[in-house]
């Protein structure tokens, strides 16, 4: 009856056929093809960034003195990973965001054609509400794909220093090229203390790969957290800047164009650094800079411009003071060497001239009046005191570098331009080789020509001469809590002139203040030193400009004033540069009437004259 | 007499056949714990959870195989027919008065205790089909033999289908099998193998190209074989019919079948990419066992199937648990032990004095092999998404308890196999 009992192996052998082709197969998807791995990560695993706060910055009083530069404030952004979207109910969610489905639909798609994966999240709505986002925390579950996540904006309770302090900003793809620590979407410091203490800052990020289920509820980390990292948060730092120095110093250029930078000597700290006109940099926050970011950029005074560190002047009258430094150290000069002035410098057919005074001129006299005729004459034979134009030139030149001009010394502050001090190859370029002498470069006697000095350098030479002889470089942050500063900015930079010489330079500042160009500046029993400055300007007015530092003895503040198009340096600069030594020095401003003066003064360009001229 | 009989079938059980019943029911238990996983209800023991109520299906379902182990031996053979006629009844009855669970109507119940009747419906056949080919004066040769044994299974599925689960009824194509181990042409075999590449073939090529080509191997199998006579009548005849049975399939693929089951034919054949829709259940199910690796990540650890990326996943899913938490060594493990208990069956089948007793072993394999070709097919990509349960592993009482049933109704036939001569 067992007939077709061979037919048990053709069936046994279909049973064992069709498991092989399924091991097979289990095979290929399981051992060989990695793609459903690289699936199952997507669907099951979220990657949730954890943004550390940014640093605190406070100003140079630190904690205890409670003025806090810049702090962070909550914000909450709607994100979505667009392949996660499912059909849902947009109605819904349009209205929690007060948005129209057309446009719901219309920013999904273009998140969708980015060239990333539509797996990553995205910013679908940036910094919703705090009411928003509570309405928004109910309904989520019910949006696969869409979370909110939280991040920080800074906050400026003052409104000061935005140039100083920089701004923070997104990356763009040449950052992300350079530096494979940011990913889209992240912030970073573009500018100033932002920038330049961008690591210490920012922290660190930190990553916590959770597990989600289809509904895209949490389920807990992956792995036991394995493969999470824990975030950092961002440095405190204590900015050197004295906030209500700095906030005064806004308000008296307010209507001016220019640029006050003042630096403690002793230490390089600057003190202040503003840059007017100015902006509140609450404006360049978040949402915000993207209405007022591309206004400030066509504005034609340029606020963005920081003047401070990248404006670049020839130094005035005020680099007399150098020339008799050096004057006085190559031997060319001694304090009781003297000099005629018959309205000027006269040699050849050539004349620079000087305003009426007593005749002849002394070193100390030279300063107070501030005479042409005499650093001519100085400058002359410092560079005719060599064989050659050229190896006196560089002699010359070398002593001014010492300064800290016309080279970029090493500071925090990004965007310093190095200012400029002409080379011998640029005039022998310019005039041909060995066709040139001091005459025909005899402008920089008197600070004019081809010198390009900024403020922050200025005040830095100031500083100079209020420490006799040498500078810290200068810097903006005092300390980093939990680190260390940068240690160029604690290394002496020293000049080649004698102590001596800057005593009697030193004099000669002070009684520019007592008896001089500066009266203006002077301050009852405070000895003020300083020098006034114009700087010739081709676009139009002159450009105001003061030097000063305070006390004599022991130097607390060296500053340096710029007032564009304001005439001569006594008129503006100086009073402002006095009016700021006194509230540094003893808290609290008691000359009423010069405060009224220059907070009422409007320097600024007429539009017609300054765009005829240009 | 009783006692002395279960003495005799206790000592004659097959307890290898048995062992590999308990492991593959133990390992199901624990892959739908796995698969329905719930951190709030951490006992495997939670009755409010589908791991709960399967432990409950698992004890009934021994008290049913106790049952069937003490009925005497006789009672299938003899009982065969009533039994097939009172579920072709309840079968129908369903039709009008059962419950509605996701567009079929297939259930009876109480309360929350709900069966599939036409779960049952194949031990039931399985033993009809038995008792009429082991009739001694059968001849599987005749036309009308073939046609009555073809009816018996027959029937039960269309009844099935008109429930609307076509995925139980396609089960019953595999008594096939079993008659073609009882004689019937191993040409229904090929002839079966090339309908179905020839369907595949007409779904995806044009029909008219695919007509040309057949054309052209027949007239190829003309000049080079040098076909005459009677065989070229039946080349022309095979070709006559493939051409028809192209264009039919292509008629009845557009106009009879629904959407949905367009669909799912469309996408198992990669004609359409829908990761969203028909294609889901598929993709989802391919990741979880992809994601596995060759030795899985670890018990409980399975994000894809925890966390209900795979829908259906303690039921028609749940190879997918197996794929993502044991890897490629599980998937081993498992299809290893189904051949072993398939090969096991035919051994035992084959050593049958009785027909009837081998007939019902080769309907019992021919069903497990049907559900697990396409079960294991359809979670890894390579049959169309039917919803049957993987036998012994899936969640549910209706099937665990008709496999149990199908099984040890064998394990009874086997155990007495000495006492009969049939
Ligand atoms: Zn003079």
């Amino acid at each position: 009856m067992n007939l077709f009992s061979d037919r048990k192996y053709v069936i046994s052998a279909i049973f064992i056929g069709l498991a092989l082709i399924f091991l097979l197969r289990l095979f290929y998807i399981q051992v060989i093809d990695d793609s459903y791995k690289l699936a199952a990560d997507d669907n099951a695993l979220r990657h949730k960034i954890e943004y550390p706060e940014r640093g605190v910055i406070y100003d140079r009083y630190g904690k205890k003195g409670d003025k806090i530069l810049v702090y962070n404030e909550a914000a909450y952004d709607l994100m979505v990973i667009p392949k996660r979207v499912k059909t849902i109910d947009t109605a819904d969610l349009c209205q929690v965001l007060e948005i129209t489905v057309e446009q719901f639909r219309e920013r999904l798609i273009k998140l969708k054609k980015q060239k990333f994966s539509s797996f990553r999240p995205e910013i679908f709505e940036g910094e919703i509400s705090l009411e928003t986002y509570a309405r928004l925390q109910e309904k989520l579950y019910k949006f696969p794909g869409f979370f909110v996540q939280a991040r920080t904006l800074r906050k400026y309770p003052r409104g000061i220093a935005p140039h100083a302090l920089g701004y923070v900003g997104e990356v763009d793809e040449n950052i992300i090229a350079a530096n494979p620590y940011y990913r889209m979407g992240d912030n970073m410091g573009l500018s100033g203390i932002e920038k330049s203490y961008e690591v210490p800052l920012r922290g660190q990020r930190g990553v916590k790969i959770v597990m989600v289920d289809v509904y895209n509820r949490e389920k807990g980390s992956f792995e036991n957290g394995k493969y999470d990292t824990a975030s950092v948060l961002g440095q405190t730092l204590i900015s050197s800047i004295d906030a209500d120095l700095q906030e005064y110093g806004e308000q008296l250029m307010k209507n001016k164009v220019g640029s006050i930078v003042a630096i403690e000597p002793s230490s390089g700290e600057i003190l202040t650094m503003v840059s007017s006109p100015t902006y509140d940099p609450n404006l360049l926050v978040g949402r915000l800079k993207k209405q007022n970011y591309p206004k400030m950029v066509r504005d034609t005074l340029k606020p963005l411009y920081n003047r401070a560190t990248m404006a670049k002047y020839p130094p005035g009258s005020t680099f007399k003071l150098l020339n008799a430094l050096i004057g006085l150290e190559e031997g060319v000069i001694t304090p009781s060497t003297t000099f005629g002035c018959g309205r000027g410098f006269h040699f050849g057919g050539l004349t620079v001239g000087c305003h009426p005074h007593a005749s002849p001129v002394d070193l100390k006299f030279s300063i107070t009046t501030s005479c042409n005729a005499y650093y001519c004459n100085v400058f002359k034979n410092v560079i005719q005191k060599y064989p050659k134009a050229a190896i006196g030139f560089n002699v010359w030149r070398n002593h001014v570098m010492s300064f800290g001009l016309g080279t970029k010394y090493p500071t925090d502050l990004p965007q310093e331009s190095k200012g400029n001090v002409p080379t011998v190859s640029y005039y022998d370029k310019y005039h041909g080789s060995g066709r040139w002498n001091a005459i025909t470069v005899i402008s920089l006697a008197i600070g004019q020509g081809e010198m390009g000095v900024t403020p922050l350098q200025m005040a830095n030479f100031c500083s100079v001469i209020a420490n006799r002889g040498w500078y810290f470089p200068p810097h903006i942050i005092k300390q980093i809590e939990g680190g260390r500063i940068d240690t160029t900015y604690l290394k002496k930079r020293l000049t080649k002139i004698k102590r001596e010489y800057f005593d009697l330079v030193v004099e000669g500042m002070r009684n520019v203040v007592t008896n001089g160009t500066g009266r203006i500046a002077q301050l009852d029993s405070l000895t003020i030193c300083g020098k006034t400055g114009t700087a010739q300007n081709p676009h139009g007015k002159d450009h105001s400009i003061f030097i000063a530092f305070a006390p004599m003895d022991n130097p607390k503040i060296a500053i340096s004033v710029y007032v564009e198009n304001a005439g001569f340096g006594a008129t503006w600069a100086a009073p402002i540069a006095s009016l700021m030594i006194e509230k540094y020095l003893r808290r609290e401003v008691k000359r009423p009437e010069m405060e009224k003066r220059i907070l009422e003064a409007n320097l600024l360009p007429k539009k017609e004259d300054w765009v005829a001229k240009k | 007499m009783a006692n002395r009989n279960n003495e005799a079938v206790l000592q004659n059980i097959d307890w290898v056949l048995v062992l590999m019943y308990l492991l593959m029911v133990f390992m199901g238990w624990m892959n739908i714990y796995a698969a329905v996983y719930n951190e709030e209800y951490k006992s495997i023991l939670d009755s409010s959870q589908d791991y709960g109520k399967q432990l409950i299906w698992i004890i009934t379902a021994f008290f049913i195989a106790f049952v069937i182990l003490v009925i005497d031996g006789e009672f299938f053979p003899n009982f065969a027919w009533p039994m097939y006629g009172i579920f072709l009844l309840v079968l129908i009855v369903v039709i009008f008065a059962g419950l509605e669970v996701k567009g079929s109507k297939s259930w009876i119940g109480v309360g929350s205790f709900r069966v599939q009747p036409a779960e049952f419906a194949k031990f039931a056949t399985n033993l009809a089909l038995a008792k009429y080919l082991s009739n001694i004066n059968i001849k599987i040769e005749k036309l009308s033999t073939k046609l009555i044994a073809a009816a018996l299974f027959a029937v039960p599925a269309l009844v099935i289908i008109a429930q609307k689960e076509t995925g139980s009824a396609l089960v019953y194509a595999s008594f096939i099998l079993v008659m073609y181990r009882e004689g019937l042409s191993g040409g229904i075999l090929v002839a079966g193998v090339g309908l179905a590449l020839l369907f595949v073939l007409a779904l995806l090529v044009d029909e008219l190209v695919l007509t040309l080509i057949l054309t052209a191997i027949a007239a190829l199998s003309f000049v080079f074989i040098r076909l005459k006579g009677r065989n070229l009548l039946i080349v022309g005849g095979i070709l006559v019919a493939a051409v028809t049975f192209i264009y039919s399939v292509d008629y009845a693929f557009n106009n009879v079948l629904e959407a949905h089951q367009k669909k799912r034919i469309n996408v198992l054949l990669r004609k359409e990419i829908d990761p969203k829709g028909a294609g889901y259940n598929v993709n989802q199910s391919l990741i979880a066992i992809g994601s596995g690796g060759l030795i899985g990540k670890g018990y409980l650890n399975g994000t894809q199937t925890k966390y209900n990326y795979v829908p259906e996943q303690s039921t028609d899913f749940i190879f997918c648990t197996v794929g993502e938490e044991w890897g490629f060594a599980g998937s081993i493990i498992v299809i290893g032990l189904f051949v072993a208990m398939l090969l096991r069956i035919v051994y035992l089948a084959e050593r049958q004095r009785s027909t009837f007793s081998r007939i019902y072993g080769y309907g019992l394999a021919s069903i497990i092999f049907f559900h697990l070709a396409i079960n294991i097919g359809m979670t890894i990509g390579l049959a169309p998404v039917v919803g049957i349960p993987l036998p012994f592993f899936s969640y549910g009482g209706s099937s665990l308890w008709s496999f149990t049933i199908l099984l040890f109704i064998f394990v009874r036939l086997d155990a007495y196999r000495f006492q009969i001569l049939r």
